[in-house]
This record gives structure tokens, C-alpha cells and sequence, in this order.
């Protein structure tokens, strides 16, 4: 009995498909859900730098005179807490998982938009000259 | 009297994942005392709390552990809320549920796989890891990680389920469960895997009760203590009765661990039926003032999660009293007594999380 259910196991498993995934060389399962990687569109960033006092792990660095946006990929955890609290929606989660690394860095630099110019304020327009 | 000699276990062995260093004094082959050190991968997390605002602090108390994580980050938030005085919507209180009975199975599954290849039982260890692998997918699917969710937040969820979606996890988990069952019954009834068990690293229920063992090494003694009984989150709402084993012996803690799992699909099954509608999450103002004692019951036994707030974004203290770690005096004990040979799978049915365990 327990040899015919052998040779049933062993013929199942001659025949199936291999569970394991052959990931790197074929791409990973993804989800709509997953969390692969962080990306921002530079044309939407208004430099609040809310994303960056939000991170958990201060991957992320805005410089707001030279107007851009950094961030380490190798320091990000992939939480998307930055992706909830931008206020323009620049960043998105990515579902794709970054290729592994095999030298240092995963500095991204991005030059972005910037806050919106408003309009100066014309003041003492009206202002009589001095006599 | 023979000579007493010191032979070290650990940090690197290869039946451990993780690094806990034993020193083990032996007489010919038997065991007669063992000095624990732990310390080798404390990374100060507790720490941190002091410089990051307490609700982003929940993605760090979820990295406490791989395994277990999605149980550390909801009993914070669990701490938390109670400080504030918030009402979590309980659609998210269920939703908890779902997800932690989740990281129970898939926790469960690779420790089955882990321990049976620690027998030399390879083929079990490769199947226990593929049925793994439904369970991570689900996770994946619904909370967009594997491991770690990061679907936890203050005052609730940060994603929903959809009903169908839950009922393609119900199907799935049933359709699952003949598959669980014959492993099972690989460990339960199993000619060589009952000899390696058997009668071997036995714990009183006096020791177990004593020492403090928690989780199934409790259980596997006949202390039925499981924190999921004092109903947090929606497990009040829900029909189980912990699994409890009275042996005390490596078989013991192993079928508990095994019929747990039955016991989560069970409780999985009846949360997607109970649930209600409405919203998984609230708007959370202020910052908690006071402190608390946050508990639930990991795969391993009961977490706490000591959380101090005074009023300030940032928390004052925050301290994690993991299951492994009150399961180490136990795991001496057990030790003493045994065969060299044996210990490799004696260390393995307290289950050690020593990243846990040293945070
Ligand atoms: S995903 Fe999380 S860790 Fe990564 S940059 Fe955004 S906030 Fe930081
Ligand atoms: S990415 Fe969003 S949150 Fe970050 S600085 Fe730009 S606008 Fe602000």
C-alpha cells in the first residue's frame, strides 16, 4: 500500500512543475499589492519635506535651496509611509523589486520642481513719492 | 566520576538560524549543565523610540522580528491605542485577527520545516516550505509585503480586504488543509520521527509554570495559558480553545505547533464570516500620555510591550519582553540530563527567535 503511494508521490513529482521559482533569472511574483520600490515623479515635489521627517529610517533627503530630492534606496525599508504623506502625491510605490545590488550606493538624485512661485505682491504700489 | 568537558554550541550551528551560543558542560555524552549567552545581534531598537515620532515607530517594532512581525507591530499599536482611549473600527479589529492567525501559520510551517530538518528529514522540511509559500502569497497579496505587512497602523488598518478576496483566501486555506493534514501526519504518527521525540526534553508542568515558559512550550506541558483567551483584538469574538498537549516532551510542543495551525485556519474561517462592514481605519490626533502593558500571543508564546508616553510625539520608553527569551531558562533546564545528540532538536522545539530576543 505505502509503496504504491510512494511511487504515486514520486511520479507526481517527476511530472509537476518545479515549486521553487528560478528568481533572479526569472522575475519574482508580484502583487498590485507588493511593495517593490519607492519612485517620484520630480515634476510634482514641492521640496514640504514632509516625506522626509516621516521616514522611519531617514533614507530619504530634500534640500530645499538647490530644490532636490534623494533618496537611498539601500536605506529605505519599503514601509510607504513617505507614499501616504506626500500632499502632491509625487511618490508612488513601485511593484517591482529593485535588482539586488553588488557594489555600494543606491543614491538616487533628482532635481524637482520645486514649491509654486506666487504672484509678488505688488505693495506700496500706490504710495505718493515723497514730497 | 568521568572528566567534565566544555563543548560550545552556536552562534554559527548549522540547525540554527540564528545566533545563540551555548555552552554545554558534558559527562561521556550526557549534558550536565549548560550556560546560555545571548548578545550577538542586539541592534538597540528600543532605543529609537526616543527619536522617531510613535507612529512611525510601528514600522521599527514590526522589525523586532521576521517571523512574528506582524503581531509586534499590532500589540504597539495595540499599547497605544489604549493609552489614547481610541476605538479602533472593528472591521480593522478583525481584519488583526486575519492577519496575525496568517503569520501564525506561515511561522508554524516554517518551524515544522526547520525542525524536521533538523532530524535529516530534508523532503519534509522542502514540502513544509512550498505550503509556506500559499501562505506568504496571501499575505503578499493582501498587504503588499511578505514578511514584513507594514499594514499596521494607530487606530486601525492601512489596507482592506475586499470579500472577494477573503473568500479566495478561505478557498484556498481549505483546499490547503488536506495537504497540512498529511503532513501532519508525517510528525504525529511517523515510526522515526516518534523515536527521535519521544520521552526526550521532557518539562514538567511545575518547571514549565515556574520557569516561565510561554507559547507551546507551555502548552506542550499542560499549562494552558494562551493570551488569544483574554480576547484583544476580535479574538474575543471568536470560538477556540487554545491546543493544549500534557507530555511535556519534544513530541508534545511539536503536535502543538502542529495542531495550532488547524486551530488558525478554523479561526481564519470564522473571522471572514463574522466580519462586519464599515471603515478599517481612524484619524488619530494628540499623542498617548501614560503608559501601558501591551499583550498578545506570537507563534512563540506571549510578547508584552511596555510603552511609556508623556504627551510628546516621541515616546519615553518602549521595552519588549520577547517569547524566547523566557523560554531560555526552560531550555536549560530541559537541556540538563539529555544527550549530546539530542540537543540540536531540543533547542529547536522552544522554537529560539533570538533577533527577537535581543532586539
Ligand atoms: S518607503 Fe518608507 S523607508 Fe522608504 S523612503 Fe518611504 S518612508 Fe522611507
Ligand atoms: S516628495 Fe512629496 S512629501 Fe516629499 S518633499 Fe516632495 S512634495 Fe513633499
Amino acid at each position: 500500500m505505502s509503496f504504491f503511494q510512494m511511487t504515486k508521490t514520486v511520479l507526481k513529482n517527476l511530472f509537476s512543475r518545479p515549486a521553487t521559482l528560478m528568481y533572479p533569472v526569472k522575475p519574482a511574483k508580484k502583487t498590485d499589492a507588493t511593495r517593490g520600490h519607492v519612485k517620484i515623479d520630480p515634476t510634482k515635489c514641492i521640496t514640504c519635506r514632509i516625506c522626509q521627517r516621516k521616514c522611519p529610517t531617514q533614507a530619504i533627503c530634500v534640500d530645499v535651496k538647490e530644490k532636490t530630492w534623494e533618496i537611498d534606496q539601500m536605506r529605505c525599508v519599503v514601509c510607504a509611509v513617505c507614499v501616504d504623506t506626500c500632499p502632491t502625491k509625487s511618490l508612488t510605490m513601485d511593484n517591482q523589486y529593485r535588482p539586488a545590488m553588488t557594489t555600494r550606493g543606491g543614491l538616487e538624485k533628482f532635481t524637482v520642481a520645486g514649491p509654486k512661485k506666487k504672484e509678488p505682491v505688488v505693495a506700496d504700489a500706490a504710495k505718493p513719492a515723497k514730497e | 566520576m568521568s572528566k567534565q568537558i566544555t563543548v560550545p554550541f552556536g552562534p554559527q550551528h548549522p540547525v540554527l538560524p540564528e545566533p545563540l551560543h551555548l555552552d554545554l558542560v558534558l559527562e561521556d555524552e550526557k549534558v550536565v549543565d549548560v550556560i546560555p549567552t545571548i548578545g550577538y545581534v542586539h541592534r538597540g531598537l528600543e532605543k529609537l523610540v526616543e527619536k522617531r515620532e510613535f507612529t512611525e515607530y510601528v514600522f521599527i517594532a514590526e522589525r523586532i522580528c521576521g517571523i512574528c512581525s506582524f503581531i509586534h507591530s499590532q500589540t504597539y499599536v495595540q499599547g497605544i491605542e489604549q493609552i489614547m482611549g481610541l476605538e479602533v473600527p472593528e472591521r480593522a479589529q478583525y481584519l488583526r485577527t486575519i492577519w496575525s492567525e496568517y503569520s501564525r501559520l506561515h511561522s508554524h510551517l516554517l518551524w515544522l520545516g526547520l525542525f524536521a530538518d533538523s532530524m535529516g528529514f530534508e523532503s519534509v522540511f522542502m514540502n513544509a516550505w512550498r505550503l509556506r509559500e500559499h501562505i506568504l502569497d496571501d499575505l503578499e497579496a493582501t498587504t503588499g509585503g511578505r514578511v514584513i505587512q507594514g499594514v499596521c497602523k494607530v487606530g486601525g488598518v492601512r489596507r482592506d480586504i475586499s470579500p472577494e478576496k477573503l473568500d479566495e483566501m478561505v478557498r484556498g486555506l481549505k483546499g490547503m488543509e488536506h495537504e497540512l493534514q498529511d503532513l501532519s501526519k508525517v510528525f504525529l504518527h511517523d515510526n522515526s520521527i516518534q523515536h527521535r521525540l519521544r520521552g526526550i526534553g521532557v518539562l514538567s508542568k511545575e518547571d514549565a509554570y515556574q520557569l516561565g515558559a510561554v507559547g507551546p512550550s507551555a502548552r506542550g506541558s499542560g499549562v494552558a495559558i494562551d493570551i488569544r483567551e483574554t480576547g484583544y483584538a476580535a479574538f474575543g469574538k471568536i470560538n477556540f480553545k487554545p491546543v493544549v498537549e500534557y507530555e511535556g516532551d519534544c513530541y508534545a510542543r511539536c503536535a502543538v505547533r502542529v495542531k495550532e495551525m488547524f486551530t488558525s485556519i478554523d479561526i481564519i474561517e470564522q473571522c471572514a464570516k463574522k466580519i462586519p462592514d464599515g471603515p478599517v481605519d481612524m484619524k488619530v490626533t494628540g499623542a498617548p500620555d501614560g503608559e501601558y502593558f501591551s499583550r498578545a500571543e506570537q507563534p512563540r508564546g506571549e510578547v508584552i510591550h511596555y510603552i511609556k508616553g508623556n504627551g510628546k510625539k516621541n515616546l519615553v520608553r518602549h521595552r519588549v519582553r520577547t517569547p524566547t527569551f523566557t523560554n531560555i531558562p526552560p531550555l536549560v533546564t530541559l537541556l540538563k540530563g539529555c544527550d549530546l545528540a539530542d540537543v540540536p532538536v531540543i533547542v529547536l522545539t522552544i522554537d529560539p527567535c533570538i533577533g527577537c530576543a535581543e532586539r
